[in-house]
């Protein structure tokens, strides 16, 4: 598996990152080249193994349905490049 | 697959009949205290961001934990829809950027969701049922509130909502008319409301709707189809279908091409229209969420809430028909809402179930339906109205009075026992008095007496007079015995 140029645009913008026309044909190389060493996976043979999602044989952590969060307001907005009141400002997007 | 329709549900096209096909994509806010994966509260209505946990606002570090009473809700809804409910879900991340979404991916259910197929019933007016298929249901986050009139240049965020549980309940493309859309919401809403795992206030966005609608010639495969996003009312998805119907078969006859996109609905002019195009196809890049574990239950889970769930509409509509003797478009409406099958099962208790019936569903539904009132919060309570029924029931008021008397338990409350007393609005059944009255009319109209003698119908008019003269408080079958002896007729 490789990734050709367009496609590197694509995951550029459909991840927000501004990326240079000259910046492309590097950043393809190196894609191509983490590709290939996580294709290496490829050569062990999984057939019917079930993925496994956690090293330790464990469930699911769950919670009581309980308020026990909230309220800080001040906390929440405290990183927020811009505020007004109790709200986040951003660029406008309308639809 | 093809469903044959059956003929009047056609749409008709300059060029021949259509058939339209609609399947929904309906988001239900899940009822619960908290949210989905944090502590945070979930009541409507706060101030911005204090109902905003740091999981919710996607700060760095912060893990998601899964909220249990979310998953049972999840689970009764299955069971209320007649789903396969699967022991094993995985949550997986939806991945866009958009303000409202601070972790820049929903966690949601992609492959594996947490039930899986099942159906639900629609009694139509017609007398026709339709089984709509469910493909789905999953949970899901819900995103946060943007405010676009606040400011010439900025939008405001409120994060409140970001992170409250829906459901997105999915159906097979199964439905054929906008009524059948209309139907199949108002029947979910209704389930939904009696599981108690979503309150349907489609005002407040708690129920929402996406449409799926593509045209077709009777019998030939599936058309392109449009979704229409986000739409918050059952008169609206109605609309929203037959104009995105007709829009899509007057293209089609024009020599035009149906291209699939998402369209908005606009509720003051009545029209679907495309949303300003995204460049990019969407490319939610799903992958499983690494900071949560597959979602494991107990087979005794489900066993238990299963045997916990409430009577469903459908088996309270069947058994009100049985045990009451109702009709069904009576049991229907009686049925469709749980506050409202209460209300009438306290009236009917002791009763005369079809005047109970009657009561509920013509003076009380629509005085409450005048008044924008929920039957929660009648004015007139079921003791009251069983009370005025049992007045009519006895022969002490009648029908009309009754009428009278409703309204005026409905604006000043009291005993309609006593307010018949006070007020003097016993049914005279006095033969002399009513007798008095009958005999001053004949007296004052002896035209009307000789037509009277001609033609017997006109008796009506002799039982209307001698009702007014009486204030109503005659009983008309008296006074037409009366009159009928009097007359000779």
């Amino acid at each position: 598996m490789s990734v050709d140029a367009a496609t590197v645009r694509r995951i550029a913008h459909l991840a927000r990152i501004a990326v240079a026309d000259d910046e492309i044909a590097h950043l393809q190389g190196e894609l191509n080249t983490i590709l290939q060493f996580v294709e290496q996976l490829a050569e062990v043979n999984c057939e019917g193994v079930e993925p496994m999602t956690s090293v330790t044989p464990m469930a699911m952590k769950q919670r009581k349905d309980e308020i026990t969060d909230g309220g800080i307001v001040d906390d929440v907005l405290r990183n927020a490049p811009s505020r007004e009141g109790n709200y986040f400002l951003v660029p406008k997007v309308v639809e | 697959m093809s469903k044959a329709a059956p003929n009047r549900k056609l749409l008709k096209g300059a060029t021949g009949d259509w058939e339209v096909v609609i399947g929904l994509e309906v988001h239900a806010q899940v009822n619960s205290e908290a949210k989905l994966f944090s502590g945070a509260s979930t009541a409507f209505g706060a101030e911005p961001n204090t109902q905003v946990s740091l999981v919710d606002a996607a700060m760095p570090g912060m893990l998601p934990v899964i909220n249990e009473e979310c998953i049972r809700q999840a689970v009764r809804t299955g069971l209320g829809l007649n789903a396969k409910i699967n022991l094993r879900s995985v949550f997986d991340r939806k991945n866009y950027f958009y303000p409202d979404l601070p972790q820049g991916y929903q966690i949601s259910q992609y492959k594996s969701p947490i039930v899986g197929e099942g159906e639900v019933r629609l009694d139509m007016p017609d007398g026709e049922t339709v089984t709509v298929g469910i493909e789905r249901v999953h949970l899901e986050q819900d995103a946060g509130k943007l405010l676009h009139d606040q400011h010439p240049t900025m939008s405001f965020v409120d994060l409140n909502r970001s992170g409250v549980a829906l459901m997105e309940i999915v159906s097979k493309p199964d439905l054929r008319s906008a009524d059948e859309a209309k139907a199949y919401v108002a029947k979910l809403r209704s389930i939904l409301r009696y599981l108690g795992t979503c309150d349907g206030d489609m005002e407040k966005g708690n129920l929402r709707a996406d449409v799926n609608v593509s045209v077709r010639r009777p019998g030939e495969p599936f058309g392109t189809r449009c979704e229409i996003k986000n739409v918050n009312s059952i008169r609206f998805i109605g609309q929203a279908v037959e104009h995105e119907a007709r829009r899509q078969i007057d293209l089609i006859e024009d020599g035009g091409k149906i291209v699939q996109e998402t369209r908005l609905f606009d509720p003051a002019k009545g029209e679907t229209r495309a949303m300003r195009s995204k460049e990019e196809a969407h490319d939610y890049r799903y992958f499983p969420d690494p900071d949560l574990l597959p979602l494991e239950m107990a087979p005794a889970l489900v066993a238990d809430l299963k045997a916990q769930l409430p009577e469903l509409p459908d088996q309270k509509k069947a058994r009100f028909m049985r045990d009451y003797g109702l009709a069904a478009y009576d049991a229907d409406v009686l049925t469709a809402e749980h506050a409202a099958a209460a209300y009438f099962e306290d009236v009917a208790r002791g009763r005369d179930p079809k005047a109970a019936a009657n009561w509920v569903i013509n003076e009380l539904a629509g005085r409450l339906n005048k008044e924008g009132k929920d039957i929660l919060v009648s004015p007139v309570s079921s003791a009251q109205l069983g009370a005025i029924l049992d007045l009519i029931a006895a022969g002490t008021i009648s029908g009309k009075i009754a009428k009278d008397l409703f309204e005026i338990v409905w604006s000043d409350g009291g005993d309609p026992h006593r307010i018949v007393e006070q007020r003097g609005m016993r049914q005279v059944t006095d033969l002399s008095a009513i007798e008095k009255v009958v005999d001053e009319i004949a007296a004052a109209n002896p035209d009307k007496v000789e037509q009277a003698r001609a033609n017997p119908k006109l008796i009506g008019w002799f039982v209307g007079q001698a009702m007014k003269a009486s204030g109503g408080k005659a009983n008309p079958q008296t006074v037409n015995d009366l009159l009928k002896r009097k007359l000779g007729v």
